[in-house]
């Protein structure tokens, strides 16, 4: 049953929960490394400053393409939190990416256009593994469903445990955090100028830094879907991925885009494939 | 006191710096200083930026790598210039390749003194140039298309 | 029912007529007029189609395969001589063996037949007539515009326009037939005769590489036409009184007879449709002008290849030989998609990505249950519609800017705004959400699940569908950068080309909206009536998928709002001053200008890497699918 409410839900909230997450994230980061570090509001302000910026672009067309990228998160996400279907869900997040990637690319800048091919390595690097975080959901619960999943008694943690660690892997790309942050990072690292956000500023830089609040938000929620049967634990994994992602970002140096896609592929392989295997051949021997 | 004053993003280009100030303009991202404190970070993109920190006075290479970064940072925007060499041409002033300050190319908000100038002092002024930031976003100069544009 | 039989003479009525008409005037009414009738016709098929199984039309003309085996060997000694001519010897062997095999097979069953041939349509014949009957057509009047630029452009190739058109039309009958036919024998004519004219459309430019490419894909079709004439004497030993001769008939008599016929035709099928093995001779044939490309290479012919194994996926499914025939395509799609990453002319990443596509509908066939099915008649109708728009859009680019490669394509958004935007949406609709390929992928992808075996496929198509987007979006990204140095150059485009155009375009975006209907009236009641079954996305997902593509729609509107924007600054060039026109100075003094291109990733996605692997694998799948063929054989 699809759940408009929750929809609406997210489409007001998504924002303050991203934007604070963000604001944790850089306080916890400073901390790691021995600084006081800014405000947990900060995120917010940086958003609220961008807004009164003058607006410059290299192209008009610019616009459309950063505006599309918005409203398709905010529309993936939505219907995720909705409970529909979670192929469509990740069909229409890889669309918003692309809108992401194509203003990257009209702007006919250098810098961005070197973010622009990078940021579609990392599509490629993370997809697959995307898809079959799905499918092995779908072979648990047999639904596609994010509300029958939602609904099911089943800890799909247990039975996908392989299939969790590669979701973990490529969620550290989704979050260009390093050592995955090729076309883009935050706050104060830098590669390649700012990639795909080069030519990106004030009010439009903002709605990307928006979008990406809300394509967090939608991540985690993607977390709490393997622990779906016990709220409280779901709630605990989040913070703890979250953590430890967090963890990741200060321990390591920036990989290639080779590394990137091969190790993300390959732990596809290893994890998610070798997983889902194990359920295949499970599922002839004892129903799930 | 509106959230510009909040956020402020900063260039920090080194024009033709003995690079003593550019090692304390880093220094003050460091743990003991850490500006990120006051939300400041260091964008390497003026397109992104809110605040431009020179270090260095212009000589003839770079006069127009000032002006072009200068160009390209949208609306309000500041330029400190950080160090005595920055502010006036300092003991580079005389020498055949070196214009001046800064000021002989972009119009600067706040002068660092100094030799190299102190991480206090550069925050100091960086505070001071948030001031002047909300200011110019009352009262706004004249556009880009009033000043003829860039194309 | 006449409509069938109109369908498959009249085009070769238009095709003789096209080769006696030399005046430029009346070969465009012509083929105007016969593009229109032919398109009505067969959308007037639509109403006669019956609802349930398919209609049976039987010929009255009796003498009929004999003038169909007396057209086959003119066709060999025809094809004998050019071997000789041209000193293909092989060819001249595939032909003569096949040639020989046909004429054993006419002695053993020239008598013993009995049964009356039918002519027959049902849902998914009707679904590839439409194809043939408005594509095609489209893409002949296309090809009016086209070939007198083409003409031009290339004074030295000689003027042979009349038979140019008059194989185009002469292919839309045979297609016809193919389609039309029940009768296998009448397949295997009509097979051949899209083979010839594939070949003689291949060498139309009479240069060395146009012919040494036609005959490979000769040489690879007739591989698969001698296969095809395996089954023929097969089901001859088999059924010595032909009843088993029939589609209809073959794939309702159980494993026992009809695995081996459906494996050897599914193998005619794979050259056909060049998989991977074979897939060199649709590389090759992008030396042919584009218009052929679009109608035989990408939304037609090859067509047939997968037409003829989704014939036969209820003999495939749940066997080994339809499991490693659906391997050899899931493959196919994975190593083709890779391949496409490293390409850099667009002829050739249209010709890999359509070896991917038919890939994917033949891993769908080759498995072989409903819901697959249903995915792959799915892929074919969207595979069409998108392709054979790319493929126009090149040819049309590549008159203007006098190019082919995607690099030269640099702004194109700027310079010929109304092509670039119907590219833009070609291009969507291969791989992005809400449209037609993208749903049948996501329709495959939940139907491997639950199929047997289906986790390997789910893998290639996880992994598969991701290197797709990166080809087509860092096309799309050169397509749609504003490049200050562009120059408007979208004049001088004839006419015809735009009526294909906006037409193909109109149907790309159409289709996405109508497919919930093509599936409940046309591609549900075939599965249905075939498997006893069916599918159907489920009507929440339709509603959210029509409701991203009005989104999707309305979101260029904001452009409106935007195009006021005044402040309009250079590209970041890391504080170098550069002029409106990108130049910089660079170091030692030296004036440059920006270019920006884009990644190939040779080292990983390397054309001969890959295509290697995909070779020795493909050709082991095969290998081992004749051994275990012929060990049910024997």
């Amino acid at each position: 049953m699809i759940l408009p409410e929750y929809a609406v839900l997210f489409i007001i909230l998504a924002p303050f929960i991203g934007g604070l997450l963000a604001g944790i994230d850089r306080k916890l980061t400073a901390r790691m490394q021995g600084r006081v570090g800014p405000p947990i509001l900060q995120p917010f302000y940086d958003v609220g400053k961008l807004f009164q910026k003058e607006q410059i672009v290299v192209t008009p067309s610019q616009h459309f393409y950063v505006l599309s990228y918005l409203v398709f998160i905010v529309a993936s996400g939505a219907l995720f939190f909705a409970g529909g279907d979670l192929l469509l869900v990740i069909f229409a997040f890889t669309l918003a990416h692309i809108f992401l990637v194509l203003g990257a690319y009209s702007s006919y800048s250098p810098y961005s256009f070197i973010g622009a091919e990078r940021e579609l390595i990392q599509i490629i690097a993370y997809e697959p593994m995307i898809i079959l975080a799905a499918v092995g959901m779908y072979m648990v619960t047999k639904s596609f469903f994010v509300w029958e999943i939602m609904a099911s008694s089943l800890p799909l943690i247990l039975y996908l445990p392989g299939v969790f660690l590669g979701f973990l892997m490529v969620l550290t790309i989704k979050l260009r955090k390093s050592p995955f942050d090729l076309s883009t990072s935050h706050h104060a690292h830098q590669e390649i100028v700012k990639g795909v956000t080069t030519e990106f500023s004030g009010p439009m830089l903002a709605r990307v830094e928006i979008a990406h609040w809300y394509e967090n938000v939608f991540l985690l929620g993607f977390i709490y879907l393997f622990f779906a049967w016990n709220p409280l634990v779901g709630v605990i994994a989040i913070i703890v991925a979250y953590l430890l992602e967090i963890l990741i970002d200060n321990t390591f140096s920036r990989a290639t885009w080779k590394f990137t896609l091969k190790s993300a592929w390959i732990i596809a392989g290893m994890m998610g494939l070798v997983n889902l295997g194990v359920l295949y051949y499970l599922s002839g021997v004892v129903p799930v | 006191m509106t959230h510009l004053s909040k956020s402020p993003w900063i260039l920090h280009y080194d024009a033709s710096s003995c690079n003593g100030c550019d090692i304390e303009v880093l220094a003050c991202l460091s743990p003991l200083y850490d500006v990120e404190r006051f939300g400041i970070i260091n964008t390497g993109n003026p397109k992104h930026a809110d605040v431009l920190v020179i270090t260095g006075g212009i000589n003839e290479q770079n006069r127009e790598v000032v002006k072009n970064l200068y160009d390209q940072m949208p609306d309000p925007k500041v330029v400190v210039a950080v160090g005595i060499c920055a502010s006036t041409g300092g003991v580079f002033r005389e020498c055949y390749n070196v214009v001046g300050g800064i000021d002989c190319i972009i119009p600067v908000d706040v002068y660092v003194p100094g030799c190299a100038a102190r991480p206090e002092s550069i925050i100091d002024g960086i505070v001071r140039a948030l001031s002047i930031l909300e200011e110019k976003k009352k009262n706004p100069a004249p556009g880009r298309a009033a000043m003829g544009g860039e194309r | 029912m006449i409509t069938l039989p109109f369908l498959i003479l009249f085009p070769a009525v238009i095709a003789i007529l096209l080769l006696l008409v030399s005046a430029d005037a009346w070969r465009r009414l012509v083929v105007k007029a016969g593009a229109l009738i032919i398109g009505i016709a067969s959308l007037y098929l639509l109403f006669i189609t019956p609802e349930t199984g398919p209609g049976f039309f039987p010929v009255a003309f009796d003498s009929i395969s004999e003038l169909m085996f007396l057209a086959e060997m003119v066709i060999a000694a025809f094809l004998v001589y050019l071997g000789i001519k041209y000193k293909k010897y092989l060819a001249i062997f595939l032909v003569v063996a096949q040639a020989a095999l046909l004429v054993y097979y006419e002695s053993l069953a020239g008598s013993g037949t009995h049964t009356v041939p039918n002519l027959f349509i049902d849902q998914f014949s009707l679904i590839l007539a439409l194809i043939i009957g408005i594509i095609g057509s489209l893409i002949c009047v296309y090809a009016l515009g086209y070939m007198a630029t083409y003409q031009e452009h290339h004074p030295e190739v000689r003027d042979r326009r009349r038979t140019f058109f008059f194989l185009m039309f002469f292919f839309l009958s045979s297609m016809f037939g193919l389609v039309f036919s029940d009768f296998l024998p009448w397949v295997f004519f009509f097979w051949e005769l899209t083979t010839l004219c594939s070949f003689l459309l291949i060498g139309y430019s009479g240069t060395g590489e146009a012919v040494n490419n036609a005959f490979l894909a000769l040489n690879m079709n007739l591989l698969g036409g001698i296969a095809f004439v395996g089954a023929l004497l097969y089901l001859a030993f088999v059924s010595p009184g032909g009843e088993l001769l029939n589609i209809s008939t073959l794939i309702h008599s159980g494993h026992m007879v009809a695995l081996v016929p459906a494996v050897l035709i599914a193998f005619a099928g794979i050259t056909k449709a060049a998989l991977m093995p074979f897939s060199a001779w649709l590389v090759g044939a992008m030396v042919a002008p584009t218009p052929v490309s679009a109608l035989l290479h990408s939304s037609t012919m090859v067509k047939a290849g997968v037409y003829i194994i989704v014939r036969f996926a209820p003999v495939l499914t749940g066997t080994m030989e339809g499991l490693i025939i659906g391997l050899i395509g899931g493959f196919t799609f994975l190593l083709a998609s890779a391949i496409a990453i490293s390409q850099s002319n667009a002829k050739k990443v249209l010709a890999y990505s359509t070896i991917a596509n038919l890939g994917l509908i033949v891993a769908c066939a080759g498995v072989g249950t409903y819901k697959l099915v249903w995915a792959a008649i799915l892929l074919i109708i969207f595979h069409a519609i998108a392709k054979s728009l790319l493929f126009l859009c090149v040819g049309t680019v590549e008159h203007r800017i006098g190019s082919k490669d995607i690099e030269d394509m640099t702004g194109l958004i700027v310079r010929m705004p109304h092509v670039a935007v119907m590219m833009f949406i070609g291009i969507a609709g291969m791989f992005l959400a809400p449209f037609g390929m993208l749903i049948s992928k996501w329709a495959a992808i939940e139907a491997f699940i639950e199929a047997q075996f289906g986790l390997i496929f789910v893998a290639i198509l996880a992994f598969g569908g991701s290197i797709t987007v990166f080809f087509w979006s860092k096309w799309m990204g050169k397509i749609i950068s504003v490049c200050p140095v562009a120059v408007k150059v979208e004049n001088r485009i004839p006419q015809e080309k735009w009526i294909a155009l906006s037409l193909l375009t109109a149907m790309t975006v159409f289709i996405c909206l109508a497919f919930p209907l093509i599936s409940s009236h046309l591609i549900e009641p075939f599965v249905l009536s075939v498997y006893g079954a069916t599918t159907r996305l489920s009507q929440d997902n339709v509603i959210i998928m029509v409701m991203m593509l009005f989104l999707l729609m309305i979101m260029p509107f904001s452009l409106l709002w935007f195009r006021k924007e005044k402040n309009i600054v250079p590209p970041y060039m890391a504080g170098r001053p550069s002029t409106p026109d990108l130049h910089f100075l660079g170091s030692m003094g030296v004036t440059r200008q920006v270019t920006l291109g884009n990644y190939y990733l040779e080292e990983v996605f390397g054309e001969k890497r890959l295509f290697m692997a995909g070779t020795a694998l493909c050709l082991g799948l095969i290998l081992l699918v004749g051994t275990l063929t012929a060990g049910v054989a024997l």
